[in-house]
Parts: C-alpha cells; sequence; structure tokens
C-alpha cells in the first residue's frame, strides 16, 4: 500500500496525509471530526462542496470533497452551507408556463452569460445552459440538463447575477414530472382497482396459507424473461 | 484506470469471455443451495460477532456486538439537570429523522392540521434515502399483480415478514408512486407515460421504477422541497438524544441536543415519530458501509430505553456489489440496477459464477464464498478482495448511450478514477447495507410504547430476514405517509401529562442489575473518524 504523503493545506493551515485520501478522509486524518459539510460521502448529497486552489496556479476548482483525492499544494476551503435562496410555492396551484419563472426566479433574466456556474459545476453539468431553458420556459429540457444536482450551491455562490440555479432546477423538474411528462395510465388504473378491493381477496389468500405451501408457491413460481 | 498488473490480466480474460457470458443463463439456485451458501458465508450467521442481550425488552435475544454496547449503553442525559417544565418546542407531532420516511411523515401529518415539527441530526436530506440508486417496487403492470410482489418479497425476506405488515407495503405501493409522481417525482417513463422498470434480485416480474440511478436522491429533494413549500420548521443539526414519556407513560417529546454547540433542549409533543433509518456507520464485523454519515441507529437505542421491544435486530443486510476499487470509493454502493441491465459477476478467471439477480443475501453469500472457498476473487491493493461486475456487458445487449442515460451516477463515480465502465469492468465486495430488523410496530405504525410512532429502515418486520431492492424506498414512502397520518389524526385526542425521565432513571437500575460494565454513552449520534 502506498504511504506517499502530500501537503495540503486546510483553511491555509498546513498539514501532511497519504495521497490515496479524498478531501473529506483528509480532513478526517487531520484530526478533524466533521459534524458539518459531511453527509452521504458518496456524492449524492451535496453536502461537502469544496473550493481550492494547488499552490503557485492561478486557477480555482471545485469539488466534493467526498468525490476527489487531495493533491500536492491544494488550498482548501470547504463551503458547508450557500444561502440558496428557495421560492415558497404550492405544487398543486403552479402552471408550468414560463410565468412562473418570472414571479419565483426573476433574476434568471440577469444572467451575463458568463459561464462561470457551468465551469464549477462538481457534476459537470451544463448550468448556465439549464438557466436558459428556464428563461424559455422549456421545463422539459431543464430537467433534463439539471438532472443529476446534487444542490450543493457551488454555482451560485459563482453567479455574478445571484441566481439559485439549483432552485430553479428543482422547480422545472417539478413542473416537468408532474404536468408536463404524460401520465402513467397502467398506474392510475391500479391505484383504481386496489381501492376497489379487486386485489384483496388475492393478497388475503396467500398471507394465510400454511407457510410450507408458500414456500412451495415461492419456489415454482415463473420468473418474466 | 487499473494498473495493477495481475488485475489487468484478469481484466482480460474477462473481457475474452465477454460475449459469450452476455448471452449466457445462468441456473438459479435451489432453496437447498440458497440455505447452504447463507449458512456458511453470510456474515449474519458468524456467531462470535453476536451477542444476547442480558437486559431490556429484547433480554436473551441476540444482536450484533456493536448494537449491543448501544441498546445497554449508557444514556446521555444521566447526568444532567433537566427542567422538563421548560419547553423549548412545542408541536403536535415531533419527526425526528430526516429522511425519506421522515419528510413523507412531515407531509401527511401536516394534511391532517396537525402542528409538526422535524429535529434532524444532520440536515433534511442527508439520509439513505438520498443514496438510493436503483428504484422503487409497485406492482402496477398487466401481468402483475399486489399478490405476486407479496409472493417474491415473502419469500425473499425468509418467509419471516410480519403479514399485515407486508400486505400494507404492496397494497399501496402503487398508490406510493402515483403520490409521489404528483409531488413531481420524474420517473423514468417512455414516450405514452408508461413506467420504464426492470428487475431487481428476488423479483418474478419487472416492477422497479426508477430516476436513472438517482432514485432516492429524486425523491429525497422533491420531498424535501415539499416540506419546506409547507412552511414545516425543520431543526437541522440537532439530534434527539432521549425521548420523553409523560406520568402515564405514554411518549411526549424527546431530549434534543444541538450539534454545533451542545445546547440541550426540550421539545414536547403529543405524538412523536422514530424516523432515524439504519445502522451502517456501526460497521457491524468491520464491513465498510453504503450509508450516510449519521446512520448510527439512534432511533432504536432511544425506542429500546423507552421500552419498545425490536425485531429481528440480528439480520442485516450486505449488498452484494460495494465499490471494491479503488479506495477511495470502497464500499460505496454500486447499484442493483447494474444487473437488473444485464451485467454479471464474474471472477478472476472470466467466469459467470452465480445468476446475477439472486435475493441480495444470497448473491452477497455466494460473492463471499468465490473469494474465500473457491479462492477466485480478484486482490486489491489494499489487502482486500473482489470479483468483476462486467459493465460493458449492458452496452452489449442494450446498445451503445444505456450506460450514460440510465445508470449515469455510476458513470461519473468510476471515472473521476478514470475507470470508464462502458469499457472496462469494475471491482466489487459486499459492503454493509440495510438494518433488516428495527422497532416492531403494529398496522399503524405505533411501537410498543404508546404514542411513539415509526417508520422507514428503523421499523423491523416489513421485510422478514432480508429485503428485496426497491422494497425500501417504497417502505419509507407507505409507512412515512401512514406513521404521518395516524400520528397526526392521533395527536387530536391526546392529553400529555407532565413530562418525566423516571423511565431512563429504572432503566440505569436495570443496567447495574444485570451487571452492564459497558458505559459507552448512547445514541452514538455519528461515527468517529478522526485520527488522534
Amino acid at each position: 500500500m502506498s504511504e506517499k504523503m502530500v501537503h495540503v493545506y486546510f483553511f491555509g493551515k498546513e498539514y501532511l496525509v497519504p495521497e490515496n485520501l479524498t478531501i473529506m478522509t483528509a480532513m478526517e486524518y487531520a484530526g478533524y471530526r466533521l459534524v458539518r459539510g459531511c453527509g452521504c460521502r458518496n456524492g449524492f448529497c451535496g453536502a461537502c462542496a469544496t473550493i481550492y486552489r494547488i499552490k503557485g496556479e492561478r486557477a480555482l476548482k471545485f469539488a466534493l470533497a467526498c468525490q476527489t483525492k487531495v493533491e500536492e499544494g491544494m488550498y482548501i476551503a470547504t463551503l458547508p452551507f450557500f444561502p440558496l435562496d428557495k421560492q415558497v410555492y404550492d405544487i398543486e396551484c403552479v402552471s408550468p408556463k414560463q410565468q412562473i419563472m418570472m414571479q419565483l426566479y426573476p433574476e434568471i433574466y440577469s444572467c451575463v452569460g458568463c459561464n462561470a456556474c457551468t465551469k464549477a459545476c462538481p457534476q459537470g453539468l451544463k448550468v448556465m445552459q439549464y438557466i436558459a431553458c428556464a428563461q424559455r420556459g422549456d421545463f422539459k429540457k431543464c430537467a433534463e440538463l439539471s438532472f443529476d444536482c446534487v444542490m450543493c450551491g457551488i454555482c451560485s455562490s459563482r453567479c455574478p447575477a445571484e441566481i439559485s440555479h439549483p432552485q430553479v432546477a428543482l422547480l422545472a423538474r417539478r413542473l416537468n414530472g408532474k404536468y408536463l411528462t404524460p401520465k402513467a395510465e397502467h398506474l392510475e388504473e391500479r391505484v383504481r382497482e386496489i381501492n376497489e378491493g379487486q386485489y384483496d381477496s388475492l393478497v388475503a389468500e396467500i398471507m394465510h396459507k400454511d407457510v410450507n405451501d408458500i414456500k412451495a408457491m415461492y419456489d415454482k413460481r415463473d420468473i418474466e424473461k | 484506470m487499473y494498473n495493477d498488473e495481475t488485475m489487468l490480466a484478469s481484466i482480460e480474460k474477462v473481457a475474452r469471455n465477454r460475449e459469450s457470458n452476455a448471452y449466457f443463463e445462468p441456473k438459479r439456485m435451489t432453496a437447498d443451495e440458497k440455505d447452504k451458501v447463507l449458512e456458511t458465508y453470510h456474515p449474519d450467521y458468524i456467531k462470535s460477532q453476536f451477542t444476547t442481550l442480558v437486559m431490556g425488552p429484547n433480554k436473551g435475544e441476540k444482536v450484533p456486538l456493536q448494537l449491543a454496547d448501544l441498546l445497554e449503553g449508557k444514556s446521555r442525559v444521566l447526568d444532567l439537570d433537566l427542567d422538563l417544565t421548560k419547553v423549548d418546542y412545542e408541536c403536535d407531532v415531533l419527526v425526528i429523522g430526516g429522511g425519506g420516511a421522515g419528510s413523507s411523515a412531515a407531509i401527511e401529518a401536516d394534511n391532517t392540521g396537525a402542528k409538526v415539527m422535524m429535529v434532524t441530526k444532520l440536515r433534511i436530506g442527508d439520509a439513505n434515502t438520498m443514496m438510493a440508486e436503483g428504484g422503487i417496487q409497485a406492482a402496477d403492470k398487466a401481468n402483475d399483480s399486489p399478490a405476486i410482489h407479496y409472493l417474491d418479497a415473502f419469500g425473499g425476506g425468509h418467509f419471516a415478514a410480519k403479514p399485515e405488515l407486508l400486505e400494507k407495503l404492496v397494497m399501496e405501493a402503487p398508490d406510493a408512486i402515483s403520490w409521489l409522481n404528483n409531488l413531481g417525482v420524474e420517473f423514468d417513463k417512455d414516450k405514452d407515460g408508461n413506467m420504464i422498470t426492470t428487475h431487481g434480485g428476488g423479483t418474478s416480474r419487472k416492477r422497479m421504477h426508477a430516476c436513472k440511478d438517482y432514485s432516492g436522491a429524486e425523491i429525497m429533494r422533491t420531498l424535501r422541497d415539499e416540506v419546506q413549500n409547507r412552511g414545516i420548521p425543520v431543526i437541522d443539526f440537532t439530534s434527539a438524544i432521549e425521548l420523553i414519556k409523560d406520568e402515564n407513560g405514554n411518549c411526549a417529546g424527546a431530549v434534543l441536543l444541538n450539534m454545533e454547540t451542545g445546547k440541550i433542549l426540550i421539545a414536547k409533543a403529543k405524538t412523536v415519530i422514530i424516523a432515524t433509518g439504519g445502522a451502517g456507520r456501526l460497521h457491524y464485523q468491520g464491513f465498510p458501509t453504503s450509508n450516510h454519515y449519521g446512520a448510527t441507529a439512534d432511533g432504536l437505542i432511544l425506542a429500546y430505553r423507552a421500552g419498545a421491544k425490536l425485531l429481528y435486530q440480528d439480520t442485516l443486510q450486505y449488498h452484494p456489489t460495494g465499490a471494491a476499487y479503488p479506495e477511495q470509493i470502497f464500499g460505496a454502493l454500486v447499484t442493483e440496477k447494474v444487473r437488473s441491465l444485464g451485467a454479471k459477476l464474474v471472477n478472476c478467471d472470466g467466469e459467470v459464477f452465480m445468476h446475477p439477480l439472486e435475493t441480495r443475501d444470497v448473491s452477497a453469500a455466494s460473492i463471499i464464498r468465490e473469494c474465500k472457498a473457491h479462492n477466485k476473487g480478484i486482490a486489491t491493493p489494499t489487502g482486500g478482495q473482489g470479483v468483476w461486475l462486467d459493465t460493458p456487458m449492458i452496452e452489449m445487449k442494450n446498445g451503445d448511450g444505456t450506460i450514460e442515460a440510465r445508470i449515469p451516477a455510476m458513470l461519473r463515480m468510476f471515472m473521476k478514477y478514470n475507470i470508464d465502465i462502458r469499457k472496462e469492468p469494475i471491482l466489487i465486495y459486499p459492503t454493509l447495507h440495510y438494518q433488516n430488523g428495527g422497532i416492531d410496530i403494529d398496522p399503524t405504525c405505533m411501537s410498543g410504547v404508546k404514542n411513539l410512532y415509526v417508520a422507514g429502515e428503523a421499523v423491523g418486520g416489513i421485510h422478514g430476514r432480508n429485503r428485496l431492492m426497491g422494497n425500501s424506498l417504497l417502505d419509507i414512502i407507505v409507512f412515512g405517509r401512514d406513521a404521518g397520518r395516524n400520528a397526526g389524526n392521533h395527536a387530536k385526542e391526546v392529553e400529555v401529562g407532565n413530562l418525566t425521565l423516571s423511565f431512563v432513571k429504572e432503566f440505569e437500575t436495570e443496567r447495574k442489575a444485570a451487571g452492564v460494565t459497558c458505559d459507552k454513552l448512547s445514541p452514538q449520534l455519528l461515527p468517529d473518524y478522526a485520527r488522534r
């Protein structure tokens, strides 16, 4: 096992850590017991947004601490919380039209096209493009482009127009999921059948069988190809 | 990127056999074969990793070592000087836990008109729900029925599920999907709106609904948004460290701890819902885990001390496919959907050694056997082992672009380490994934302690002794909603008496009398990974 060590700087303070660690496990190696800035540890929750710069380089880089290996000379600041603007709405009463964005998130129309959001996204999403879709009221495309968003907020921290991109995208996805995608008729039909009691006796019959009979049924059941 | 020579040589064998392996239909194990591999290789059968409880409602029963220390541990409130007449928060329904079950419960309790409050140790959404990838089951296709769903789940759980809970799970499944879809959850559908469904391990019909491989994340962020839209107060970074009862012995609130400032707060409520999730971060038997940072079984500890009985607390789920390499993602979940889409499990010689869609316990045990008994595993640089999950088969069978469209999170997770799962297989080994057991409840979701409800992974008995893929995202919604409704409605009839923690003192007396010497403070709240 390689034990090569690298120098990293948490909030400016230097630590020597094994090069195989992630930024998150390197913080723990350095002695931090995390409360903030640590959630799923698997790249899904967005709790561990992190900004870093490699010593001697100019570019700022952005990452999820749990999904990124340490490198020599990393100057690291975590961003465990970012004040996104979440507008409140009633999903039953909104309509999936362009106006809803104008009402709730008018700042999206102030986008200056700098693309800093896209460059910063640790998920590699085309953030500026999905904001452009939201501006046009194309919620389907906005939903599609933003689907892998973990809502870490790094994009918003970089935005000169003060847009809360993850919230805009979440609204677009909910509108798309509820109103724009066709309904699953077989699902509604099955819900109706169950409510009418059509499956009550079928399920009750299995429930009240002797366990050996159920075992035999289970072992012999046909499996859809 | 793989650079170890043995690994590369094995990858070549895997590639050489790929085409024949892809179309090969391995036979499924018989009931006897399954029993044998489980008894010999499943971690639940390693006796030295369990102990017998010497006190409390499950006295005399078997539990994992780490859980026993916490269940019989020392309360965090014993040495505190608390004034229970000074209440910091008062509500009708107190929801403890901010995952999918807690959020569903909060929404439905809100619908009853109750005053709801949620407390969560980290943030709302920092939960195993967020990390569920593969999907959610519901029998909503023409060739399927809740009865077939029942049989699959009952058999997969070794015929041990509580029938009345499992009945509820399968009968309310289609409605749960419909409820989520109406909240705006984006399910994978075809152009006509039909749900795209696949198999999971142990299913006999294709009833796995998914949102790519962000199924749980998509559900969780939608539920969180809904909780926020309703203005339900969410007290984050605040854990419950003890339940509070009233003088009549009913649950009536909780002692809370601000995780950042250490301040202790008192919450008084007419009904309480435990939705605290699982226990992966207790690292039973030293396994890595696919669970989120706060999965330390807190709810089980609180309920047990208050007198609630647990069920099947001795059975854990090891997900067959945790990442075994690279070490930065050791133990991370590789969704079962990878196998639903056609990838097979392959040993170091490039041989398919089992059917890819056996139930999780059987699959995990079979992978362990392949490594430990058959010596056909592949060694990892950190001293572990794994077998191949041959992901390139997916596109061989379903066409180019399938992986990016259906499992983008998996593609991204490995691509960060320069492993392109479209072209190279991935190395996997079982990881601690799910707590099959938990707090025993009745069909109204109430535990053995009056006015204390439970939902989600903290419940025991819904799945029996093993859970099928896609039945956990389902149970958090079905039982979360029901717990919320029942707790909200019941709160209207509840009169809370004077608050008391006398049961905690009694528990301590019982601890001493039983000769428990471990003074570990419990619940644990968070794992301690800091190096000292």
